[in-house]
C-alpha cells in the first residue's frame, strides 16, 4: 500500500550539502505502524514529505495507493484558518479532499465528536488553547477517512493526558487495515503502538525490522547502539 | 584547455577585434551626412543592444530547457547569460545618451531600443536579485527559470506598446541596423560589429560559467 | 475540468470569507487608494495642466499601485496561518490553487477599484458617465493582465526575504503594457474620441491577459512545490 525504492535526496550544494535521504527503500502493508526513530535532521521530515509528495527526491521513488487523497498527514504546521471556526476549516478541508457534498457536514461533527471537541465547532481557531487546537489539527487530518496515516512528531506540545489519549486514537485508527508511519525522536512515544521499527541516521535506515516482542527499553537501548547518540541530541534540523 | 581559460581567450580576441572595429568605425567608415561623429557611436550601440538581446532569448531559452530537463547546465548558462546580457545592456544605456546628446540635444529619448533596452536591463537585474534571493540551488534554478520564461515572453509585448506608442508620438527616428540604404562600407563595419559582439558575449559567458563550475567545485570540496 | 473549477472556487471562496472575517487587508488597501488620490492632488500644478491630461494616469497609477499591495496578501495568507504545506498535501491540483488565488485577488482588486474609481470621479471631476460600460471595460481588461502575473511572482516570493519589495521590482516591468494600453484607452474615452481609435490597445491587453494567464497556468506549479 505504501512503497519507497532508493530514495535519496539532498538539499544545498557544495559547503552546505546535507544529505537528507540516503538510498532508503521499504514498503508496508495495511494494518502495518512503522516509528521511526532517528535524531533531529536524520532525514525523517524529508522522509515523510517525499512519502506525501510534497517534495520530489532527487532519485527514487514512493508510492502510495490512493495518491494524495488518502493521506492524512500531522506535522508541525497546523494547517488550520485561525480566523475561520473549526467546523469551517474541516468543511473547507473535506472539500478539498473530495469528501462528497452530502455527507461533508456529518462527517465533520463525527470527527469533531471522536476527537471530543464537539462543543467547539463554533469557535475561531486563533481563540482556542494550544492542546484543543491540536485537537483539531488531528481532526483535519482525519476528515476524508485516510488509509494512510503520516504523523511527523506527532506528540510534540502534548502533555501526558493528551499524549496517552492521542495514543488511545491511534490503536483505534491502526485496526482498520490503515498504514500508519510515525517519525519521531523520542523512542518511548511511539514503541507501543509499532508493528515494525526503523532507525534513521544521516539520511539512511541503519535499522528495520518487525517490532516483535522487544519492549521500549529493548529498542531504546539498540537504538542508542546503532545510531551512537542518545535520544534527543541531534545534528542540524530536518 | 579550460573552460575557463577558452572563454579568456575568446573574450580577449573579441576585445582585440573590438579595438579593430573601433578603428574601421574611426577612420576607415564614412562619416553619415546629417549626423556627422557622433553618428559612430551607432556601429557600438547597435550591437551592444543586439547582444543584450541575444542574452535574454537565451536565457528564456536555457529556462525552458531546464524546466523540461532539469539539467543544472541550462540553469548554469542563463544565470551567466543573465549577467552578460546585463553588462551589455548597461552598455547600450550609457551609449545612447552619450549618442542622443549631439544629435538630439537630450541625454535620453523613449526611442524602441533604447526603451527596450532599458525593460532588457530591468529584467535581467530582477532575475539576478530574484537568484540573490534564493538560497537553496534547486529552488533558485527552478524559480529563476519560471522568470525567465515570462521575460522572455514579456518581450513582444514591450516591443508592440513601444511600437504602438510611438506612432502616436513620433519621436526621432533611429536608423535600423539593416535599413538598406546603408552604403557598403557602413554596413561591413556594422556587420563586423555584430559578429565581434557576438564572439564577446561567447566569451564572456563562457568564462561566467566556468566560474560557476569552479565555485560549485570548491563548495563541493569543503564539504 | 469541473473539478478543476470547483476546487478553483473552493480556494477562492475561503480567501474571501477570511478577507471578510478579518478586513484589514481591504480597508488598508481602500485607505491607501484614497491616499494616493489624495497626494495625486496636491502634486499636481492645476493651472498649469489640464485635470483631463493628467486624469488616465492618475487613475491607473493608482490602481496599479493598490494592485501590487494586494497581491502580496494570497500566499502570505498561507504562510501565516501555516497551512500553505496542508494544500500542498492535499489533492488539491496545483492549477486549481493558482485559478482559485487569481480569482480571490481579482475580486479584491475589483474591490478596490470599485471605491477608487468614484473617488478618482469626485475628487478630479472627471466625467465618466458616458463612457462607464467601456471605462469598466478596460479596467477588467488591464486589471486581469496585473493580476494574473502579479498572483504567479507573489508564489514566487513567499520563501524569499524581503518578499514584498522583491515581488514589486520584479513586477513592475511586466505591468507596463497593460498600464500603457489601459492609460491610452482610459484617455480617448475621457477625451471623447471614438472607440475605434483605440482598438489596437484592446488587442493589446486582450492578448497580453490571454497570454500570460494561460503561461502562469502553465509555470504555476514550478513555484510552490519545495
Amino acid at each position: 500500500m505504501l512503497s519507497a525504492e532508493g530514495l535519496r535526496h539532498a538539499f544545498g550544494t557544495g559547503g552546505e550539502r546535507v544529505v537528507a535521504l540516503d538510498n532508503v527503500s521499504f514498503s508496508l502493508e495495511a494494518g502495518q505502524t512503522l516509528a521511526i526513530f532517528g535524531p533531529n535532521g536524520a532525514g525523517k521530515t524529508t522522509l515523510l514529505k517525499v512519502l506525501a509528495g510534497l517534495i520530489r527526491p532527487d532519485a527514487g521513488r514512493a508510492t502510495v495507493a490512493g495518491g494524495r487523497g488518502a493521506i492524512g498527514w500531522i506535522g508541525h504546521q497546523s494547517h488550520l484558518y485561525g480566523h475561520l471556526t473549526v467546523r469551517e476549516n474541516l468543511l473547507f478541508w473535506a472539500a478539498l479532499y473530495a469528501v462528497p457534498a452530502a455527507i461533508r457536514a456529518s462527517r465533520a461533527d463525527a470527527t469533531l465528536r471522536q476527537l471530543g471537541i464537539a462543543d467547539r465547532a463554533e469557535q475561531a481557531v486563533w481563540s482556542l488553547s494550544r492542546g484543543l487546537a491540536q485537537r483539531a489539527a488531528i481532526a483535519k487530518a482525519l476528515i476524508h477517512d485516510p488509509r494512510v496515516l503520516l504523523l511527523d512528531e506527532p506528540f510534540t506540545g502534548l502533555d501526558l493526558a493528551a499524549a496517552a489519549e492521542f495514543r488511545a486514537l491511534l490503536a483505534r485508527l491502526q485496526g482498520a487495515g490503515r498504514v500508519v508511519v510515525l517519525a519521531t525522536h523520542n523512542v518511548g512515544e511511539g514503541v507501543a503502538l509499532a508493528t515494525d521499527v526503523a532507525f534513521q541516521r544521516r539520511g539512511r535506515f541503519v535499522h528495520f525490522a518487525p517490532r516483535g516482542a522487544r519492549g521500549p527499553a529493548q529498542i531504546a537501548d539498540e537504538y542508542r547502539r546503532a545510531v551512537g547518540e542518545r535520544e534527543g541530541e541531534g545534528e542540524a534540523d530536518d | 584547455m579550460s573552460l575557463a581559460q577558452k572563454g579568456r581567450w575568446i573574450a580577449l580576441l573579441g576585445l582585440v577585434l573590438l579595438a579593430g572595429v573601433y578603428v574601421r568605425a574611426l577612420a576607415f567608415t564614412p562619416l553619415e551626412r546629417f549626423q556627422g561623429p557622433a553618428q559612430k557611436i551607432f556601429y557600438l550601440h547597435v550591437p551592444a543592444a543586439w547582444s543584450a538581446m541575444l542574452a535574454m532569448g537565451l536565457v528564456g531559452l536555457c529556462s525552458i530547457l531546464y524546466l523540461i530537463v532539469k539539467d543544472a547546465r541550462f540553469d548554469r548558462f542563463a544565470a551567466a547569460s543573465a549577467e552578460v546580457g546585463t553588462a551589455f545592456s548597461l552598455v547600450m544605456l550609457t551609449t545612447g545618451p552619450i549618442w542622443a546628446k549631439p544629435i538630439w540635444g537630450t541625454w535620453w529619448t523613449w526611442d524602441a531600443r533604447l526603451t527596450l533596452t532599458l525593460f532588457l536591463f530591468f529584467l535581467f537585474i530582477g532575475y539576478l536579485l530574484l537568484r540573490g534571493a534564493v538560497a537553496e540551488p534547486g529552488l533558485r534554478a527552478r524559480y529563476s527559470a519560471v522568470l525567465g520564461i515570462c521575460g522572455l515572453v514579456l518581450l513582444p509585448f514591450i516591443h508592440l506598446s513601444v511600437y504602438l506608442f510611438r506612432t502616436l508620438h513620433p519621436q526621432p527616428i533611429v536608423l535600423k541596423p539593416s535599413s538598406p540604404s546603408l552604403p557598403g562600407s557602413m554596413l561591413v563595419t556594422l556587420l563586423v560589429s555584430f559578429a565581434v559582439f557576438t564572439l564577446l558575449y561567447v566569451g564572456f559567458v563562457t568564462q561566467r560559467y566556468a566560474l560557476a563550475l569552479l565555485r560549485e567545485a570548491q563548495g563541493r570540496e569543503h564539504a | 475540468m469541473t473539478d478543476l473549477l470547483r476546487q478553483a472556487w473552493t480556494v477562492a471562496r475561503k480567501d474571501l470569507l477570511l478577507e471578510f472575517r478579518t478586513r484589514t487587508a481591504l480597508v488598508s488597501a481602500l485607505v491607501f487608494t484614497a491616499l494616493v488620490l489624495t497626494v495625486f492632488n496636491f502634486g499636481r500644478d492645476p493651472t498649469a495642466v489640464a485635470t483631463i491630461d493628467l486624469a488616465p494616469t492618475i487613475l491607473w497609477v493608482t490602481f496599479t499601485f493598490a494592485a501590487m499591495l494586494a497581491l502580496n496578501r494570497a500566499f502570505q495568507l498561507e504562510l501565516e496561518n501555516q497551512a500553505l504545506e496542508g494544500l500542498l498535501v492535499s489533492p488539491l491540483s496545483r492549477t486549481s490553487l493558482y485559478w482559485g488565488k487569481l480569482l480571490a485577488n481579482l475580486v479584491f482588486v475589483a474591490l478596490v477599484e470599485a471605491v477608487g474609481l468614484p473617488l478618482f470621479v469626485l475628487f478630479f471631476d472627471v466625467p465618466v458617465g458616458r463612457v462607464l460600460l467601456p471605462l469598466v471595460g478596460v479596467i477588467a481588461l488591464a486589471t486581469i493582465g496585473f493580476v494574473a502575473v502579479g498572483t504567479l511572482f507573489s508564489a514566487l516570493v513567499i520563501r524569499t526575504r524581503f518578499a514584498e519589495l522583491l515581488l514589486v521590482v520584479l513586477l513592475l516591468p511586466f505591468l507596463v503594457p497593460p498600464l500603457i494600453g489601459a492609460v491610452q484607452v482610459t484617455a480617448r474615452l475621457l477625451g471623447g474620441r471614438p472607440l475605434s481609435e483605440a482598438a489596437g490597445w484592446f488587442r493589446l491587453l486582450a492578448a497580453y491577459d490571454i497570454g500570460f494567464v494561460a503561461l502562469a497556468t502553465l509555470l504555476f506549479p514550478f513555484t510552490v512545490d519545495e
